[in-house]
């Protein structure tokens, strides 16, 4: 493959023909924002964010589509790239809840990170109608508050990876677009399996890890990758700790062919988790509570017999 | 079925006869359609300039028709116009004379002198 | 054969059908039959003759007797006099606005006299549902041309030399395009017509498609064989049932007369073409989109490259063209390259379409040469303003076009000049404006569009031209900061920087070239809190001249707020606390004593 000399901000460069601006600027160590870009899944150009200034073109190409050509010369910060990420991080940021607060992806979050690079406040000049969409709170996996959605499409792009998912897709048109199921029911009326890798893929706090909220903020939390040996894919889960305390088992980033799923994750949970009780449980008046094995399986009476038969 | 260029200019030339008349082209026969010309019988003559035209499949000929023009007594009258000649005007035309006046004077430019009434420049 | 003597041409536009020429057909046929004479004359419903203001058309041939606003009562004086008589009826005649004189012919209407046909050429004309009447004015020839006699190459430098530009908004060169696809490997490659015309007010597709859909397949066909494609697709908005319905007519002859399908007049080319009804996006307009609608995805835009050229429907190399673009196509190969390059300016060649809408005398479609100033298009084709009102400005392009001033109305029209204007040739839309058209509100109808037919897929476009649309809401209701003029200009820059496709690039056109050219009337809104065309009604306050009321108490009557008391004969008065400003008043009052401001 022929070699293809660019310049990035000044600096020269000889990268390999068919890469990204983006992926050349990374190899220099220029770190570019992205919201919807996600390596070897999707790459919509879609956000905007990774928009840089080349020499001679007309517009702002976003760097993650635009490949390298010989000769290039790219400014990933000139004022032009910085005037319109800071206008498109203000965007977002007017229509967000900013419950920075109490928000479980505070402190991992692109939109938090990228405003504090660009120095965008919560308070914008702009001022207007902001999404004001239900929560989606029906099931025991997933929280999705899509007034937090930046519609980056990953989600999309991840669940359609694992063909018989497919479960979600943007909505409506303009300023109401939203990522919905089919029919835009809530999750649990949808086919979703809960395999989190949506969860895993949410640069915002859109859609978290239900089981997870509430304990413990991303940089407190410790993370052990383990690999599910439930079939033979072979996914990653991580196995978060804070203080040492076992805390949950959360789905990775899911990788090509990985199909991920809730068996997987919760097999693993069982395994990990110290406090899990080494009896079955049964649901006693809308309760969960202890109970023997032979309850559980129904086979109290035949080992009730067979110890009579013993005796 | 079209199965060659030639095919689709025979089709042209047989599909032009029935559009020609919107072409504003040709020889042009008026037919004087006032009361005095439906009384004297220019329904029938014009019934006839239609038959003997379809009769030699001459499609580039446009027929329209005109009020009374002052002569009623030499009704029904027909004015055949050639492009670039003079518009002739024959008068106590019988439908049985169309078939003459388009052979001779429509086809071949010669006027049938018998019948004329008035020449026009 | 049946000869007819005389053809009567009904148009069966949209326009015209919806002011009732269905009926008119009907009588007509009646009324031909009662008076005996249905076997000389011919009936021939056509598509439609772009004066839709004048409508129902009635076309007497072999005269050419322009009959316009015709009621079904007319009917039986046609016939009587006009087709048994001969006798023109001259009250139905198209009355010249200013003359008042009567004209009968086609022709010598003004606002045809300017015009050249090309891509309508055959619309009004022909039957749109009879191949045989598209045949008999050398239709499908130029194909015949093509494929018995050049090469798919020459075919291409042919294109080039004729300078046809994309008629759909881009203005891309036609030949280019042609040649990209050509050139890309590959056994498999479509052609696609774009007929998801969306522009508000432009429908010059849909008049081709409804009136002579025969010279869109026949484009369609020159260019599959030039770049070498086998099947093809037209993607039709649905909100066009009738033109949906000629084109299947259409297809269906051409397939049976053996223009269409497989092994085309003998020549070994084959080509299949398929319709695609689209679900009414407006952003399906956009190729990528397009072409995603076609798939059976959500129709929204993606980057380029890969262009369609490369990597086009179901990733095969593929040529989109609008159908205007395609109705061009025929008579370049006709009558040759360097005829229809003679037309035009040195860089935009032919015509164009423009669908003439808004405050002018004659609305309607009206194809002329490149390079016409906008002054003849309004003033001698469009007959000018109506009332006598004073021209303010023209919306060119759409809702992603601008709005051009009086002082720019004698540029020479083409797509360079319009662009550098802060306009855009566009699909050819033209919306005229008076004294009486706010610009922020005409900004703000615009940007309302763009917006509500944003894909949403991009952050620019979808949270941009909300935030656009707020500020001028906000403007026009009275509450507009200084400030707010700079952020539009910011935030227009950076859409148009940075947005996806070409829907949100230009999404910002709108405001941007108002801002240009009318900037004080942003300001008269901001600094004065006073819309001075009267329009934005928050900043309107209603008075009562007292010396001109006369006391009739018809204003009091119709105000649903009763705002308005007074005794009989004395001058009344008016509660602006009250008012909602619905303007019932004013047009009640017969002694002008209302007045806004």
């Amino acid at each position: 493959m022929a070699d293809i000399n660019l310049t990035i901000n000044g600096q020269k460069v000889t990268v390999p023909e068919g890469i990204t601006v983006l992926e050349a600027a990374k190899q220099i160590g220029i770190d570019i924002p992205t919201f919807c870009y996600e390596k070897g899944l999707t790459a919509p150009g879609a956000c905007r964010i990774c928009v840089v200034e080349i020499k001679g073109w007309r517009n702002l190409p976003p760097s993650c589509i635009t490949t390298v050509a010989q000769g290039m010369e790219v400014e990933t910060e000139s004022p032009a790239v910085v005037e319109a990420r800071k206008t498109i991080l203000e965007l977002l940021v007017a229509n967000h809840p900013l419950d920075c607060l109490s928000c479980e992806k505070s402190g991992n979050c692109k939109l938090q990170d990228y405003s504090y690079r660009y120095g965008v406040a919560s308070q914008t000049r702009f001022e207007g109608e902001k999404h004001e969409f239900g929560i989606d709170d029906s099931n025991p996996y997933i929280y999705r508050d899509l007034n937090k959605c930046i519609l980056c499409g990953k989600c999309v792009a991840t669940c359609r990876a694992v063909s018989d998912r497919n479960v979600l897709d943007f909505a409506y048109r303009g300023f109401n677009t939203k990522i919905a199921t089919f029919m835009d029911t809530d999750l649990k009326d949808s086919t979703c399996v809960y395999c989190n890798r949506c969860v895993a893929i949410c640069p915002v706090g859109a859609i978290v890890d239900k089981t997870m909220m509430g304990k413990g903020r991303g940089w407190e939390l410790e993370k052990k990758e383990v690999t599910c040996t439930f079939c033979d894919s072979g996914c990653k889960f991580d196995v978060n700790y804070k203080d040492g305390k076992f805390m949950g088992v959360t789905a990775k980033s899911p990788d090509q062919g990985r199909p991920l799923c809730l068996k997987g994750r919760l097999g693993i949970e069982l395994i990990y988790n110290p406090d899990k009780s080494e009896l079955p449980l049964i649901n006693k008046d809308g309760e969960f509570v202890e109970t023997s094995w032979e309850e559980a399986l129904g086979i109290a009476p035949i080992i009730e017999k067979l110890t009579a038969q013993k005796k | 079925m079209i199965k060659s260029a030639e095919d689709l200019r025979r089709l042209r030339e047989e599909a032009k006869a029935l559009t020609n008349i919107r072409a504003g082209q040709g020889v042009e026969i008026i037919v004087g359609m006032g009361t005095c010309g439906i009384a004297a019988g220019a329904r029938e003559v014009m019934s006839a300039v239609l038959d003997e035209l379809a009769k030699r499949d001459m499609t580039d000929v446009r027929v329209t028709q005109t009020g009374c023009i002052g002569m009623c007594e030499k009704e029904v009258l027909i004015d055949v116009v050639r492009p670039g000649e003079t518009r002739i005007t024959y008068g106590r035309v019988k439908p049985q004379d169309i078939s003459r006046i388009i052979n001779s004077h429509v086809i071949n430019g010669q006027i049938v002198e018998d019948l004329v009434v008035a020449k026009l420049d | 054969m049946q000869l007819y003597r005389a053809h009567v041409l009904v148009c069966g536009g949209t326009g015209c059908v919806s002011s009732g020429s269905k009926k008119i057909e009907q009588a007509l046929t009646d009324e031909l039959a009662k008076q005996n004479i249905d076997k000389e004359v011919k009936i021939v419903e056509t598509g439609c003759h772009g004066f839709c203001e004048m409508g129902p058309i009635v076309i007497v041939y072999p005269e050419g007797t322009f009959y316009c606003r015709v009621a079904v009562e007319d009917i039986p004086e046609i016939v009587s006099e006009h087709l048994v008589k001969g006798r023109i009826v001259q009250r139905l005649l198209f009355k010249a606005p200013v003359t008042e004189e009567q004209v009968p012919s086609y022709k010598e209407i003004a606002f045809y006299k300017k015009q050249q046909r090309v891509a309508l050429r055959n619309c009004g004309h022909i039957d749109p549902e009879d191949i045989k009447e598209y045949i008999a004015r050398d239709g499908y020839e130029a194909l015949a041309k093509v494929l018995t006699g050049m090469t798919p190459n020459e075919v291409i430098e042919d294109m080039k030399k004729a300078g046809l530009r994309g008629r759909g908004g881009g203005g891309f060169s036609t030949g280019l395009k042609w040649e990209f696809a050509s050139k890309s490997p590959g056994p498999k490659k479509y052609i696609i017509c774009n007929a998801d015309e969306g522009d508000p007010g432009a429908f010059m597709d849909r008049s081709v498609l409804e009136g002579d859909p025969h010279s869109v397949l026949e484009g369609m066909l020159i260019a599959a064989f030039a770049i070498g494609a086998d099947e093809g697709y037209l993607y039709v908005r649905a909100e066009y049932p009738l033109a949906i319905k000629r084109l299947k007519v259409a297809i269906a002859q051409a397939e049976e007369m053996g223009l269409l399908g497989e092994n085309i007049m003998g020549s070994g080319f084959s080509c299949r073409l398929h319709i695609k009804e689209g679900a009414g996006a407006f952003v399906c307009g956009e190729e990528t989109a397009l072409m995603a609608s076609i798939e059976g995805s959500r129709g929204m835009p993606n980057p380029r490259p890969p262009f369609p050229a490369v990597k086009g429907l179901w990733e095969k190399p593929s040529n989109i063209n609008n159908v205007e673009t395609f109705a061009n196509v025929p008579v370049i190969y006709l009558h040759g390259a360097d005829k229809y390059a003679s037309v035009g300016t040195e860089k935009s060649k032919g015509t164009k379409v423009f669908a003439l809408t808004g405050k002018l005398r004659n609305t309607g479609l009206a194809e002329v040469p490149m390079g016409i100033t906008l002054r003849e298009i309004i003033f001698d084709i469009g007959g000018g303003i109506m009332d006598d009102k004073k021209f303010k400005a023209v919306q060119i392009g759409g809702p992603s076009g601008g709005c051009i001033p009086e002082q720019h109305l004698d540029t020479p029209v083409d797509y360079d000049s319009l662009t550098a204007l802060g306009a855009m040739m566009g699909s050819g839309g033209l919306v005229v404006m008076d004294e009486t058209s706010c610009m922020v509100d005409v900004a703000k109808f615009f940007l309302n569009f763009t917006q509500k037919e944003s894909c949403g897929k991009c952050i620019p476009c979808r949270e941009g031209t909300k935030r656009m649309l707020e500020i001028l809401e906000k403007i026009c209701d009275g509450n507009g900061v200084p400030e707010d003029i700079t952020t539009l200009e910011q935030l227009g820059k950076v859409i148009k920087n940075t947005a996806l496709c070409a829907l949100g690039q230009s999404a910002p056109n709108p405001i941007l070239s108002t801002l240009r050219y009318f900037r004080d009337e942003f300001e008269a809104h901001i600094y004065q809190k006073k819309c001075p065309a009267g329009v934005c009604t928050a900043m309107l306050e209603y008075k009562i001249v007292a010396e001109n009321c006369k006391g009739c108490g018809a204003c009091a009557r119709v105000c649903p707020v009763g705002a308005i008391t007074g005794e009989k004969k004395e001058a009344h008065t008016l509660d602006t606390s009250k008012c909602i400003k619905c303007g019932s008043c004013i047009e009640k009052c017969k002694f002008n004593a209302i007045v806004k401001g």
